[in-house]
């Protein structure tokens, strides 16, 4: 992040009249160092101009916005990704996540939570909205109370706690992580914490479900 | 309403469109009027000659109870595989169309005669409709006949040049081409109407497969190339006997096997190209006039409601979330546009039907998050009910311009919370009159044996909890 505190942004976006949008309800909030609307400019673009965070649209042409967490993330960890998309989709939403992107947003984001979601994913954090907190509450379901015995589940990364559970559930009820943080009697931070820990056993379950949603997208 | 009309409106006119695209059928074949002229007039309880059907084999309609032959004969326009000499007869004699059918296969297979008597019936006998045949007509195209004689002093003089450099057996083949060559052009000419379309479009191809002067010569080097396979095939098979040798009947077999497929082939490829084509095309037109449909059904009514409302930018928005949400639930979930909530036959799709109805009647923006999913029972059902009282009153009274919808099931229960961020009230100071609505919420769950939670604060919205226990699901 710049010294200013203003993020520093690259978008990715094969529309052009939604990347004039974003910056324009982004003003002065952040700062724009480039855009790209395809994969491979994109790649080499932000390798160039070291963005502090990357909104990344899911569909691209040149391979999808996996096909930029490919060609960055190896040799720019410190690249933060927030993808977006018009899909709904849940394997769009787990496809991207699982090729690293720390967040996950609908195009349909007011321009206040957008700034928001940019400012915690270049503080590190994890972003969830509402919808990808239901998918993954979907993708890990199952293995609750009474029907823990699966075989073949890894506790540490196939499953979730039941802390965990809890806060994907109010966050896909609508909260804030401050009313989450709230309801549980928990700091904010631990909320943060918690939530990354699901992105992390996100990432790097092999649990059924996900890689069934990975396959599908050929991605594997 | 406003939107209530815009639906309607867009119901009425998917159902034209469906019928304006469903309309431009190809014509029924007119069957009755290619009927043999007259025997309207003999039999008017006849019934309609069916295509395939071998119409002479009705009771005989040309022929009096005791079997004698009435009117001309004439091939038949209706029932013909080549020329309609079958189905002429047929109707002519009253034999069934298939009997006459294996009759010239039969004749053909054992001695040739079937081709001859066919070609000949084709020659000779009249087309339905017409009083003249090819013959007769042929007899009288004088222009065709002096083309045919124009040719025979270049004839005369070809056997006297062979005659001078003793090529005798070229000279044997001059009158048999050119009686071929006579009779193909007389034919040509005088062919009826649709007989003359056959031969330019089918027949003719064979030879020109490809337009213009590379095709022509192709041509010229597939024939030349054909005729040397064929030639030598043909030597092959008839010098192979006397030697005794069984490997070269089937070399010359083979050679004029690959003449005939190095003249022919390049036809062959392009017919079935040509149906390939063809097939694509039609499957593309059929997909593009469903795409036309739904895009008018949806996204072009959507627009011109847009257009109508410029001024009022809250139905705007409105609309195009409707939209929006529709033609993705088209694109990505293959559910046709209008159908979503008329088929509902589980929670989710229910809930997507609450979230449409609501945003669409009252303007505002539902978000819906799903886990899991259960198909509609009666407990379900009241859930759902319960779940839309509360989301239209959030809608009314809040002011919140978002509602959240998280519902989850698991195996055995269902719970399912909206949530919105509105003014809130204190429920202990809800007049008696207002809590109507609560308590038909609470009412409903316990009806069905769960449960209501209603929990608000002024300035910091409502949220209402809804749980249903459900049977665990049967395994």
């Amino acid at each position: 992040m710049t010294p200013g505190g203003r993020p520093r942004i690259f978008l990715v976006d094969d529309h052009a009249m939604f990347r004039a949008g974003v910056r324009a309800e982004l003003g002065d909030a952040v700062e724009v160092v480039g855009e790209a609307d395809e994969a491979t400019a994109a790649v080499e673009l932000i390798g160039e101009r070291r963005p502090d965070v990357v909104l990344l649209d899911v569909h691209l042409p040149g391979g999808g916005g996996v096909a930029v967490l490919r060609g960055v993330m190896p040799h720019h960890p410190e690249v933060q990704f927030l993808a977006l998309s018009v899909s709904d989709a849940p394997e769009d939403v787990i496809a991207v996540i699982r090729a690293g992107a720390r967040g996950y947003v609908t195009k349909t984001i007011s321009g206040a939570e957008l700034l928001q979601a940019v400012e915690r994913i270049g503080a590190g954090d994890a972003v969830f909205s509402p919808r990808l907190a239901g998918f993954v509450l979907d993708a890990f379901a199952g293995d609750g109370a009474g029907a823990g015995v699966v075989t073949g589940i890894d506790p540490e990364l196939d499953q979730l706690s039941p802390r965990e559970r809890e806060v994907l559930r109010l966050i896909a009820r609508g909260y804030t992580y401050k009313e989450v943080a709230r309801d549980l009697g928990i700091s904010a931070k631990t909320v943060e914490s918690h939530v990354s820990s699901v992105l992390r056993k996100l990432q790097l379950s092999t649990r059924h479900e996900l890689t069934r949603w990975a396959t599908d997208r050929r991605l594997v | 309403m406003v939107v209530a009309a815009g639906v309607r409106d867009h119901r009425g006119i998917a159902e034209f469109t469906d019928s304006g695209i469903t309309v431009p059928r190809a014509p029924q074949p007119p069957v009755s009027s290619t009927a043999v002229p007259g025997d309207g007039r003999d039999r008017p309880d006849l019934p309609r000659p069916g295509r395939s059907r071998g119409s002479g084999g009705r009771g005989g309609r040309r022929r009096d109870h005791r079997g004698r032959l009435r009117g001309p004969v004439r091939r038949s326009a209706e029932t013909r595989v080549l020329a309609g000499v079958c189905g002429g007869l047929a109707q002519a004699t009253g034999i069934d169309v298939t009997l006459v059918r294996i009759a010239f296969v039969l004749l053909t297979l054992g001695s040739g005669i079937g081709i001859l008597a066919y070609a000949l019936g084709w020659l000779l006998l009249p087309l339905e409709g017409e009083t003249t045949s090819i013959f007769t007509r042929a007899v009288t195209d004088q222009k065709g006949l002096r083309l045919v004689v124009a040719i025979v002093p270049a004839l005369v003089v070809g056997q006297l040049v062979a005659g001078a450099l003793h090529l005798g057996y070229l000279g044997s083949f001059g009158w048999p081409v050119f009686l071929a060559g006579a009779a193909a052009i007389l034919i040509r000419r005088n062919a009826s109407e649709d007989e003359r379309a056959w031969i330019n479009d089918d027949v003719l191809p064979m030879l020109h497969t490809d337009s213009g002067r590379q095709g022509r010569w192709s041509l010229a080097l597939r024939i030349t190339v054909g005729a040397a396979l064929g030639l030598a095939g043909l030597l092959a098979l008839v010098l192979g006997h006397p030697t005794g040798a069984a490997v070269r009947p089937i070399a010359g077999s083979l050679l004029v096997v690959a003449a005939i497929v190095v003249v022919f082939g390049p036809w062959w490829l392009s017919l079935v190209r040509d149906l390939l084509a063809e097939r694509q095309a039609r499957a593309l037109a059929e997909e593009r006039a469903l795409m036309a449909a739904h895009v008018h059904d949806s996204v072009l009514q959507t627009l011109a409601l847009i257009q109508r409302s410029a001024d009022d930018p809250r139905h705007v928005i409105r609309l195009a979330r409707a939209q929006e949400r529709e033609l993705r639930s088209w694109l990505f979930d293959g559910r046709p546009p209008g159908t979503i909530g008329d088929e509902a036959t589980t929670l989710a799709q229910g809930i997507d039907l609450l979230q449409r109805q609501v945003e669409s009647d009252h303007g505002v923006t539902v978000q819906v998050v799903v886990v899991g999913d259960r198909p509609l029972t009666d407990g379900v059902r009241a859930l759902l009910d319960a779940a839309r009282e509360a989301t239209v009153n959030a809608a009314k009274w809040s002011g919140a311009g978002q509602i959240s919808i998280y519902a989850e099931v698991e195996p055995t229960e269902a719970m399912l919370y909206v949530r919105d961020r509105g003014c809130g009230f204190d429920p202990a100071s809800v007049p008696t009159d207002r809590q109507g609505i609560a308590r038909s919420i609470r009412a409903r769950m316990a009806r069905v044996g769960g449960s209501a939670v209603i929990r608000s604060e002024a300035g910091q919205g409502t949220e209402v909890e809804l749980s249903l226990p459900l049977r665990p699901p049967a395994r």
